[in-house]
């Protein structure tokens, strides 16, 4: 939670020394709290001023870090419960489930499933993250073997989930380096596996029947060295579950630090739909990592295309650079296609483009991410915008023709943009599903 | 360690809202349908009852679409010419409501009259005893002709009859007011033109108690958020004492999902994305899963697996026994 200047200035000496550079412990108070130089610039401060200003000054939900290199995953640090008032900052950690008790080439198959769960979503890469081997057997040695097999096959961190304290020691050895979140499922091994997380520098998730029994666990935890914890509240149907990650947020943003840390929900569904509905659900609400057994991409891209949408940022619409854009072998013939520089319309346009196989320019207008009737309604999407954007572009060159079309909802500016441009428009379709039809039968050049 | 106080203080609740008529209550319904009465943040207990059980209609079109993708013509191809058959079938799905909509008194889609369209409501109201919800074309001209007559022929039943807006509100109020109907009351993702239209159907002597809202749909990948927050938003300001945003609310759902490339594109791009028959219905029913988190109470669906689905995980959030109570 960041602390105000004054909340600062509480435990600062209030000497106005000047050795920190500044002129009183108001002013230096004031910049420590908009980070522009660092408290440690007071060397007078008291201990306990400085324990207390640490305490506090420390987000509500402790940042844990999955994994090193390319497949490293952040969670925590959230600070909202509703994302309209801001964005949500980490977005949840997909894993994918590996038993360890199915043969060596079922889990093989499985790992490498999970590296081609990737996807291509209005020009962002969007992917689970983490494989979860969960050691089902029991078997210390054979955990460990599927442990390095998914490491290696999915090319993800990996999440080693173990009733066993003895076993997760093993296979963390094993991934030395690689940064595994330890998951100690059994409530009695936690302060053990607490001890072989901080041994082998991992983040640790640790279950309890309950939130209750999970606050008087993670401190416990937490005592024994382990900063980067992550709670499973062992619930196992949707709505104890919700309650479960509602009650942990809340908790956590009241600055109740038992309860500040990010969360792992598991989903519990048999059928295959119902594992990406219900996954979606704790993704939408506040889970820190979701573990399913859900691997087909039919099933993982609406989970991770809810993701995408829940921690997109409401104050900034997700835009593209205002630019002209060529989609297949353009030519001197081809349509020039206008459109706004908001993602969804540009990306909703070009693939349909595609998807026609009629090479074609898309204008993406300057709206500032604004989408088409949006933009219209609050006139940046006008004769003079759509004239500005088609003079910068230069297109006029590469064409034997002079013709635009505009998206069929704002027909009404086609006079004006004739009038501005000097360009004769084409009025396309309302929808960007309408534009294989138009290309292919109504475009002329 | 004692965990904090966590329940929210709330001064509102969600209105809830009656739909359809039995013939104790004037109508012919074999049951009516009670959406709404929220007093807290969506399924948690601890901090407010969930009363009812968000409800699923399925959609019927007065005349046969063109553009239904095959996971969906594959289900209804053979009554889809019929909206009485139609209904039958969406009833046999599970459906709790009929959503009907009038897209054949479209100028451009066939142009039926008034009274073909009130002869198509009786049928469909003959065919099955679920509650009723109808839309017009969305031309107000028109419009404003066909639901006074629509109102007229299902009068007692106690439909939810949509959708009046800021500009277009008169004709519908009086007439769901003088044949006994609800009303869905319309205003694209904006809170504010939201009250203002019901300040409007309010301000007709209409009551704001039968009103259920619509702050429109999108589908999963396509603007969902919006109207998540939206959800979230409306029913912050109603669970804090805001009247104009007590009103339930209805989402179309289906239509939008399958809208989407995800959800219409063949096994073309099975490669991919997996198959048709599994994609689509998962799309239609990701995107219910996360609106409801939002606040919604009816959802307009299309496909059996998705709602089923749903259904199964609206039980679970509402709770086995709060699902026996609701009947």
């Amino acid at each position: 939670m960041a602390l105000t200047g004054l909340e600062i200035y509480k435990h600062l000496p209030k000497t106005n020394c000047k050795d920190c550079g500044f002129p009183t412990c108001l002013a230096f108070a004031m910049k420590v709290a908009t980070k522009q130089v660092a408290l440690e610039k007071c060397t007078h401060i008291t201990a306990a001023g400085a324990a207390a200003l640490e305490s506090a000054s420390r987000p509500p939900i402790q940042l844990v870090v999955i994994g090193a290199g390319e497949a490293e995953v952040k969670i925590g640090n959230e600070t909202q419960l509703y994302r309209h008032e801001e964005k949500f900052h980490r977005p949840t950690a997909v894993a994918v489930r590996i038993s360890d008790a199915l043969d060596e080439a079922a889990q093989a198959g499985r790992a490498e499933a999970i590296r081609k769960l990737v996807f291509e979503r209005v020009g962002m890469q969007i992917r689970a993250n983490l494989a979860a081997v969960d050691n089902e057997s029991g078997d210390a040695a054979r955990f460990e073997k599927a442990a390095k097999l998914a490491s290696e096959k999915s090319g993800r961190a990996v999440v080693l989930i173990s009733a066993k304290a003895a076993n997760l020691r093993r296979a963390a050895a094993a991934l030395s380096g690689q940064r595994p979140l330890l998951f100690i499922t059994d409530p009695t091994e936690a302060e053990a596996a607490a001890r072989i997380a901080k041994d082998e520098k991992c983040p640790l998730a640790i279950r309890a029947g309950g939130v209750e029994a999970l606050a008087e666990v993670a401190p416990k935890v937490a005592a024994a060295g382990v900063e980067e914890i992550v709670l499973d509240p062992g619930t196992r149907c949707v709505k104890a579950t919700l309650d479960a990650l509602t009650k942990i947020r809340r908790a956590a943003l009241k600055n109740f630090r038992a309860l500040g840390y990010p969360t792992v929900a598991l989903t519990s569904a048999v059928d295959p739909t119902m594992q990406a509905v219900e996954a979606s659900t704790y993704v939408a609400k506040y889970a820190g990592i979701v573990v399913t057994d859900a691997i087909e991409p039919w099933q993982i891209l609406p989970v991770l295309t809810t993701r995408q949408d829940i921690y997109t940022d409401p104050q900034k619409p997700v835009a593209v650079e205002p630019r002209l854009y060529e989609v297949g072998g353009v030519s001197a013939e081809s349509p020039v296609l206008v459109t706004t520089n908001f993602s969804l319309s540009y990306y909703s346009v070009e693939g349909e483009v595609e998807a026609s196989r009629v090479p074609a320019y898309i204008l993406a207008v300057d709206t500032e991410g604004t989408s088409v009737l949006t933009a219209w309604a609050s006139d940046k999407f006008n004769a003079e915008s759509i004239t500005k954007a088609l003079k910068k572009s230069d297109i006029e060159k590469r064409l034997s023709h002079r013709k635009l079309v505009l998206p069929g909802f704002v027909a009404v500016l086609s006079a004006g943009v004739e009038d501005e441009s000097g360009w004769s428009v084409m009025i396309g379709p309302k929808e960007a599903s309408g534009l294989p039809n138009f290309l292919k039968k109504q475009w002329v050049a | 360690m004692a965990i904090p106080e966590l329940k929210e203080r709330w001064a509102g609740r969600i209105n809830p809202v009656t739909i359809g008529a039995t013939r104790a209550g004037g109508g012919t319904r074999g049951r009516t349908i009670t959406v709404g009465g929220q007093m807290g943040i969506p399924y948690l207990d601890f901090d407010g009852q969930t009363p009812n059980p968000p409800v699923i209609a399925l959609d019927v079109l007065d005349q046969a679409p063109a553009d239904w993708p095959a996971p969906l013509a594959e289900v209804y191809r053979d009554v889809w010419s019929d909206p009485a058959a139609w209904a039958v079938r969406a009833k046999q799905l599970g459906a709790d409501l009929i959503n009907l909509r009038l897209v054949s008194t479209h100028p451009d889609e066939g142009d039926r009259s008034p009274a073909e369209a009130a002869a198509t409501v009786r049928a469909v109201l003959e065919a099955v005893d679920l509650p009723l919800i109808i839309w017009g074309c969305d031309v107000p001209a028109k419009d404003q002709m066909v639901m006074p007559k629509v109102a007229e022929a299902a009068q007692g039943e106690n439909c939810l009859l949509g959708a009046v807006t800021e500009g277009d509100y008169r004709t519908l109020a009086a007439a769901a007011q003088a044949y006994g109907h609800k009303l869905i009351a319309l205003a694209p993702c904006d809170i504010n033109k939201q009250k203002q239209v019901n300040i409007l159907v309010s301000d007709t002597g209409f009551p704001l108690e039968d009103v259920v809202i619509y702050p429109t749909t999108a589908a999963l990948g396509y603007g969902m958020e919006y109207v998540y927050s939206i959800l979230e938003r409306g029913r912050l300001a109603a669970l804090a004492g805001d009247r104009l945003m007590a009103q339930p609310v209805i989402l179309d759902v289906g239509y939008e999902a399958w809208r989407t490339k995800e959800a219409r594109s063949g096994d073309e791009v099975a490669a991919t994305w997996g198959k048709a028959a599994q994609r689509g219905p998962a799309w239609e029913a990701v995107t219910a899963a996360d609106l409801l988190q939002g606040g919604a109470d009816i959802l307009v669906m299309r496909h059996p697996a998705a709602v089923e689905a749903v259904r199964k995980l609206t039980r679970d959030l509402v709770g086995e026994s709060a699902m026996a109570a609701a009947g």
